[in-house]
C-alpha cells in the first residue's frame, strides 16, 4: 500500500536514528580495536607505537585476567541462580489469590528502582558492617560472632546485593508470563487428578521456559557489566578478589592509564558479551516473526 | 467445606507473601527511617526501629555540606534531557518502521537492539578520550549525549511495539485528506500514541536516573548526578549512617515512586516484546 513517496519519507525519517547508532557503534569500536594494537599509555603521550598482539598476550596471560573471568562467571552465575529460582517462587506466590496483592507487588518490585550506588552503600554499611550493621546485631542476638562480609566473602556479598536488585525484575517478568497461562488447561489437569507438583513440572514450567530464558539472557547482558556495586564497596579488592572483567578493564585503562592493554581487555569483553547476545537476539527475532 | 479450606489457604499464602514482601522492602524502609535519626541514634545497639525522636538534622547536614540540590538538578537535566532527545530521534524512526515496513525493517530493528548489547567497558576508553579532547568530560551535555545513545534502542523498540497497535487505516485516511507527513505524525499519530509515548518516557527517565557506569566514569564534580554524589559516601569520615540514609532517601524516592507506576512498561521495555 505504501507509495514511492512514503517509502522515501520513511527512509528519511529513520535515517537520524540509524546514523547516530551507526556512529555510536563504529567510531568507538573502531578506536578500541585500533588502540588494542598500540603501545599507548596516557602518562607518556606521543610515544604510541604499533605492537601487534602483544597487548592481548599481556592481558590474557596476566593472572588477574583469569581471576577476573572466574569472578565474572561466579557473580553472573550466582546472581542468575538466586534471581531465577527466587523469582519463580515469588511469581508463583504472587499469582495466587492473596490479600493486598497490589501492595505486596509494590514492595517486591521496589529494589529494582534503587540506584546501584545507593543499594550497594546501604547494604555495605547499614547491614553488612561487622561492627555496627544490622546483621552483626542479629548475630549477637543468637550468640554468634559477627561475620565480616566484605573481608571474608567480598564477591559473595556483592552477589547478594546484586541479587536483591534483580530478583524484582525476574519476578515481574515471570509473573507477567504466568498470567498468560491457560487456566482451563490447569483446571482440566486438576480434575484429572494431577497434583500441584506434577502440574508445576508438566504445565507451568514448560510455559515459563521461554520467559525464564529471556530473563537469563537479559540479566546476563546487564550483569556482565556490573561496575558501580564493585566500585563503591570493595574497589575490586582485597587483591583482585572481587574484580570482574569490567572492573579490570576500568582499572587498567583509567587508573593505570594503559590504553593499549585496557582496549585489548575491552575487545575481549565485547566478544564474551556477543556470545550471549547472539542467543538473545535469536530468541527475540523468533518472536518478531510470530 | 471447599470454601473454608480455600480461605484458610488464602490467609496462609497472604501472610507468607506479606512477610517476604516486607523482608525484600526492609532495606529501603530502614534507610528511610535512619534518615530521621541523629548519627548517634543511627548506630545505637540495640537498633531503634520507631522509638526514636524523629528529626531532620541529617537532612540539614546533607544540604549544608554537599550542595545536594546541584546534584539533583544534574540528575533531572541528564535523565529528562536524554529521554526527550531520544524521543525526538526515535518517534520518526519508529513511525517509519511501524507504518511503512520494508524488507529490511526486521533486520534494522535487530541491529539497533544489538548496539544495546555492547558492553560499555568495550567503548569506555574511546569515549573518555573523545570527551577529554572535546571538553565534554564532566558536562551535562556529554552525559545527555551518551545516555541518549545507550537508551535509544530501548526507546525505539518500545515506541515501535506501541505504534504497531495503532491501525494504519487512520493514518492513511489523514494522508488521503492531504495531511503532510509532519502533520500526520504531530497531529494524528502522536495524540493516539500518547499513552505509549508517556510510558516509554517514564521507563527511560528511570533507566537514565539510575545509570551508574557512564555517570561515574565521565563526571567528577560539576556535572555529577546523584549516582556520583552518593558514591562519595563510600569513603566516609566519622559517623555518617544518618546522612547516607537521608541523601539516599532523597535520591531514590522520586524514582521508586515513578517506578511503581511503570511496572507494566518495564516488562515491555526490557524484554523487547519477547514476554507478553
Amino acid at each position: 500500500m505504501a507509495t514511492q513517496h512514503s517509502r522515501a519519507a520513511a527512509r528519511l525519517m529513520i535515517s537520524p536514528a540509524v546514523l547516530v547508532l551507526l556512529g555510536w557503534m563504529l567510531i568507538p569500536l573502531g578506536m578500541t580495536l585500533y588502540f588494542s594494537f598500540l603501545r599507548y599509555n596516557l602518562l607518556s603521550p606521543g610515544q604510541e607505537s604499533f605492537t601487534g598482539f602483544k597487548n592481548y598476550y599481556w592481558f590474557l596471560t596476566d593472572p588477574a585476567f583469569l581471576e577476573s573471568i572466574w569472578n565474572t562467571l561466579f557473580l553472573v552465575g550466582g546472581v542468575l541462580l538466586i534471581t531465577v529460582i527466587g523469582g519463580t517462587l515469588l511469581a508463583l506466590l504472587l499469582n495466587q489469590p492473596i490479600f493486598g496483592q497490589g501492595i505486596v507487588r509494590i514492595l517486591v518490585i521496589a529494589p529494582f528502582f534503587v540506584m546501584p550506588t545507593v543499594s550497594a552503600l546501604i547494604w555495605k554499611n547499614m547491614f553488612m558492617n561487622p561492627v555496627s550493621g544490622l546483621f552483626a546485631y542479629f548475630a549477637s542476638l543468637v550468640g554468634m560472632q559477627p561475620f565480616d562480609f566484605f573481608g571474608q566473602a567480598p564477591l559473595g556479598s556483592i552477589m547478594c546485593i546484586v541479587a536483591w536488585q534483580w530478583t524484582p525484575f525476574a519476578t515481574l517478568i515471570l509473573l507477567t508470563s504466568l498470567q498468560s497461562l491457560d487456566i482451563e488447561q490447569q483446571e482440566a489437569a486438576e480434575m484429572d487428578g494431577a497434583g500441584s507438583f506434577r502440574r508445576f513440572f508438566y504445565l507451568v514450567l514448560p510455559h515459563l521456559a521461554r520467559a525464564i530464558t529471556v530473563v537469563i539472557l537479559i540479566q546476563t547482558i546487564f550483569l556482565l557489566s556490573i561496575f558501580a556495586e564493585i566500585q563503591v564497596t570493595t574497589n575490586g579488592g582485597p587483591g583482585n578478589a572481587s574484580t570482574n572483567l569490567t572492573y579490570l578493564v576500568y582499572v587498567q585503562s583509567l587508573l593505570q592509564f594503559d590504553v593499549g592493554g585496557g582496549s585489548a581487555g575491552g575487545v575481549i569483553a565485547i566478544i564474551l558479551a556477543n556470545i550471549v547476545a547472539i542467543f538473545l537476539m535469536w530468541m527475540i527475532g523468533k518472536n518478531l516473526d510470530a | 467445606m471447599a470454601r473454608a479450606i480455600s480461605t484458610k489457604r488464602k490467609v496462609i499464602l497472604s501472610v507468607l507473601a506479606w512477610a517476604i514482601g516486607f523482608i525484600i522492602f526492609f532495606p529501603i524502609l530502614w534507610t528511610f527511617l535512619t534518615g530521621f535519626k541523629t548519627e548517634e541514634q543511627a548506630i545505637t545497639s540495640p537498633p531503634l526501629f520507631l522509638n526514636f525522636d524523629w528529626n531532620m538534622s541529617a537532612y540539614e547536614a546533607v544540604q549544608r555540606r554537599s550542595d545536594y540540590l546541584k546534584h539533583f538538578m544534574n540528575s533531572v537535566v541528564i535523565s529528562f534531557g536524554s529521554t526527550l532527545l531520544g524521543l525526538l530521534i526515535a518517534i520518526p524512526a519508529a513511525w517509519s518502521m511501524a507504518f511503512v515496513p520494508g524488507k529490511q525493517t526486521k533486520n534494522v530493528l535487530m541491529w539497533m537492539l544489538s548496539t544495546k548489547m555492547l558492553p560499555p567497558v568495550g567503548v569506555l576508553i574511546p569515549i573518555y578520550l573523545l570527551f577529554r579532547d572535546t571538553g565534554l568530560l564532566d558536562t551535562r551535555t556529554g552525559l545527555v549525549i551518551v545516555l541518549t545513545l545507550i537508551n535509544l534502542p530501548i526507546i525505539i523498540w518500545m515506541l515501535y511495539t506501541y505504534f504497531k497497535e495503532i491501525p494504519n487505516d487512520i493514518l492513511e485516511a489523514s494522508r488521503m485528506d492531504g495531511a503532510s507527513l509532519f502533520n500526520e505524525i504531530l497531529h494524528v499519530l502522536t495524540p493516539m500514541a500518547l499513552p505509549g509515548i508517556a510510558s516509554t518516557m517514564l521507563l527511560n527517565i528511570i533507566l537514565a536516573w539510575n545509570e551508574a557506569f557512564w555517570t561515574l566514569n565521565l563526571t567528577a564534580a560539576k556535572a555529577a548526578p546523584l549516582t556520583q554524589f552518593i558514591a562519595s559516601f563510600s569513603s566516609p569520615e566519622g559517623l555518617f549512617y544518618a546522612k547516607l540514609s537521608a541523601a539516599s532517601t532523597m535520591a531514590i524516592a522520586p524514582i521508586v515512586i515513578l517506578g511503581w507506576f511503570s511496572q507494566k512498561q518495564l516488562v515491555r521495555g526490557l524484554t523487547f516484546g519477547a514476554v507478553k
